[in-house]
């Protein structure tokens, strides 16, 4: 697979509006933590991970767990841009009866591989993934998300330790630093100290980047692709809200029910998305 | 059947390793995990026997049920041992969110029930395992009474996906079936027209030697091995309770939650007779050894003896 650094920019863009739209349409929901790992979704789902929606069951697949599972909104806009769903399926996140829960399902939404929402739980899975892809020979790769705040969770680093102990170079971690759980920043909650450093701690190669330049995530992929004998760990430096700068700088914005006010910014920030979307489709 | 004490001739974790040694061959597809209690379950010879096909994943029970849902996911058939408490209570949200929600296959087997933890005592003494995991939808419930029967579980399992529980012993219990018994329905083992007794793993042996001291008085009681204790097996329950108009149940676990509740709300819902329940009521493990404790608990054929007295007195 192909791709520009520009078309995963305008890839990036796209999921952060369609993430937006969709959270708009129901009035409630994850936007910090959605917005966040807009950029490493485009990354991954418009460069590296190689799934369509009519090859979806090839067991040679790549496979992506989104373990911080609050974040599913951006997923589900990703997979719609991928054609896993509908555009009506995105509009119906929440609703009653829906297919897109809060958290990913994978009885329920097409191109979802694991359930998540119960934190420290995804990781293990994805690992559980990666283990078997490797002893069963397959080349594939193993991609998941954890949060900053999720690794509070013991489960994660009982994860990361069967990773490095078993050589996982088939498991890339992404941490979506955004520096911020539910009830405030990470570091007044449970200070996270160095991620850079507890990863290579725990075994696994470990490098820090700008979560929200698409260029350096991908560089990191590639270099995580390179790598034998060890998972790899991708730092994103991340923030809550990213790309709208009214809701990165709004106080709490783990879940927002927008004001009237909020309203205003973020259908701006759509207004902005979108005109930007048009010139690009335009060059 | 009359009660025999004869011991089954092998131990039930070498059955557990036996048979899962002859499923893996048959199917590289399986997997073993056990958290570092592989010594304890005689399945440290499979990690050489068996590449690929075994995981000690050290002492992490949590991580070992995602990582099962995870093998599970790319076509894998995870069995995974531990002791019962460990495998239930310690990991349940990774148990029921990762494996059951998730609807992904595995075998589940907890080791050492109820008061056959012995040394291990109060922290390791599981009496609440079969109640936490009957409540996940669609998740089966065993409790294997012999070692022929444990096998035969593991392979129902295994044959059938989804997520199985089975409670076990690891030592040697008392032989009870024969190697090629079938287990489609629950086992009637003695057949009488005064009282039932439901029971299940080492309980079956108690009732069956409470039925025979029963005999000696007067009272013809029906003897049923319950071993699937979700779902359980109506037909024979309510058939047994319609001849006999009483029951007892005796399980080594808490009355609440587990065989006896069962039991009781089969029967509330479609069969009222008069029953009572032996078990553990509101109490937790302690050391000791398997004989001693059953008569701390009240999990004995004397105690089954009393409460068929008291049942019979309310017909």
């Amino acid at each position: 697979m192909q791709a520009t650094q520009t078309d995963l920019q305008v890839y990036a863009n796209q999921i952060r509006y369609y993430t937006l739209k969709e959270l708009q349409e129901l009035g409630f929901g994850h936007y910090g933590g959605s917005l966040s790992i807009v950029e490493v979704l485009a990354v991954l789902y418009g460069k590296h991970i190689n799934i369509e929606p009519n090859d979806a069951e090839n067991p040679d697949r790549d496979y992506f767990v989104l373990s911080k599972g609050h974040g599913g909104p951006a997923l589900y806009a990703t997979l719609f841009l991928k054609k896993f769903i509908s555009e009506e399926t995105l509009y119906s996140l929440n609703q009653n009866g829906t297919t897109l829960p809060s958290h990913p399902d994978r009885n329920l939404t097409p191109g979802v591989e694991m359930t998540t929402g119960s934190l420290g739980q995804g990781i293990s899975a994805a690992t559980g993934i990666a283990f078997g892809n490797k002893l069963d020979g397959r080349a594939n790769y193993t991609y998941a998300i954890v949060g900053d705040g999720e690794l509070n969770e013991g489960q994660c680093w009982e994860a990361f330790q069967f990773a490095a102990h078993h050589q996982l170079e088939n498991l890339v971690v992404f941490i979506d630093d955004n520096k911020k759980q539910l009830d405030g920043l990470t570091i007044d909650i449970m200070n996270p100290f160095d991620f850079v450093e507890k990863m290579k701690a725990f075994g696994f190669a470990a490098e820090r980047v700008d979560g929200s330049n698409v260029e350096e995530i991908d560089a990191a992929v590639e270099r995580a692709k390179q790598r034998t004998g060890k998972p790899t760990a991708i730092i994103l430096d991340t923030t809550k809200g990213q790309g709208v700068p009214y809701l990165e700088q709004k106080a709490d914005n783990h879940h927002i029910r927008p004001s009237a006010e909020d309203n205003n910014a973020i259908n701006k920030a759509l207004e902005e998305l979108e005109k930007a979307l048009q010139g690009g489709q335009n060059q | 059947m009359t009660f025999s004490s004869v011991l089954d001739q092998k131990e039930m974790r070498q059955t557990y390793a036996d048979t899962i040694r002859e499923l893996a061959k048959e199917d590289d597809r399986v997997i073993a995990l056990e958290a570092d209690l592989s010594s304890a379950m005689s399945t440290s010879r499979l990690e050489s026997e068996l590449p690929g096909q075994y995981v000690n994943v050290g002492i992490m029970e949590a991580n070992m049920m995602g990582l099962a849902a995870g093998l599970s996911v790319v076509g894998r058939k995870p069995f995974i041992h531990s002791f019962g408490q460990f495998v239930t209570r310690r990991a349940f949200d990774q148990l029921f969110v990762s494996l059951g929600y998730a609807k992904l296959n595995a075998v589940i087997v907890g080791s050492d029930a109820g008061v056959t933890a012995e040394h291990n005592g109060g922290t390791h003494m599981t009496f609440e395992d079969i109640g936490l995991v009957r409540e996940i939808p669609n998740a089966q419930v065993y409790e294997a009474s012999d070692s022929n029967q444990l096998k035969y579980l593991l392979k129902k399992a295994y044959k059938e996906g989804g997520l199985h529980y089975i409670r076990t012993i690891r030592k040697q219990s008392i032989n009870l079936y024969d190697e090629n018994e079938s287990f489609e329905k629950a086992k009637v083992l003695r057949t009488g027209k005064d009282v039932t007794i439901v029971a299940s793993g080492i309980m079956v042996g108690e009732s069956l030697k409470a039925a025979a001291k029963l005999a000696q008085i007067g009272i013809d009681a029906t003897v049923i091995d319950m071993f699937s204790i979700k779902p359980l097996d109506i037909e024979t329950l309510i058939e047994a309770a319609k001849k006999t108009g009483a029951v007892v149940t005796a399980e080594n676990h808490n009355v609440n939650g587990g065989l006896g509740s069962a039991v009781a709300e089969v029967l509330s819902e479609h069969y009222p007779v008069p029953l009572y329940r032996v078990g553990v009521r509101e109490r937790f493990g302690q050391v000791g050894k398997t004989e001693y404790l059953k008569t701390v608990y009240g999990l004995d054929a004397q105690t089954i003896v009393r409460e068929v007295e008291r049942v019979i007195e309310r017909k």
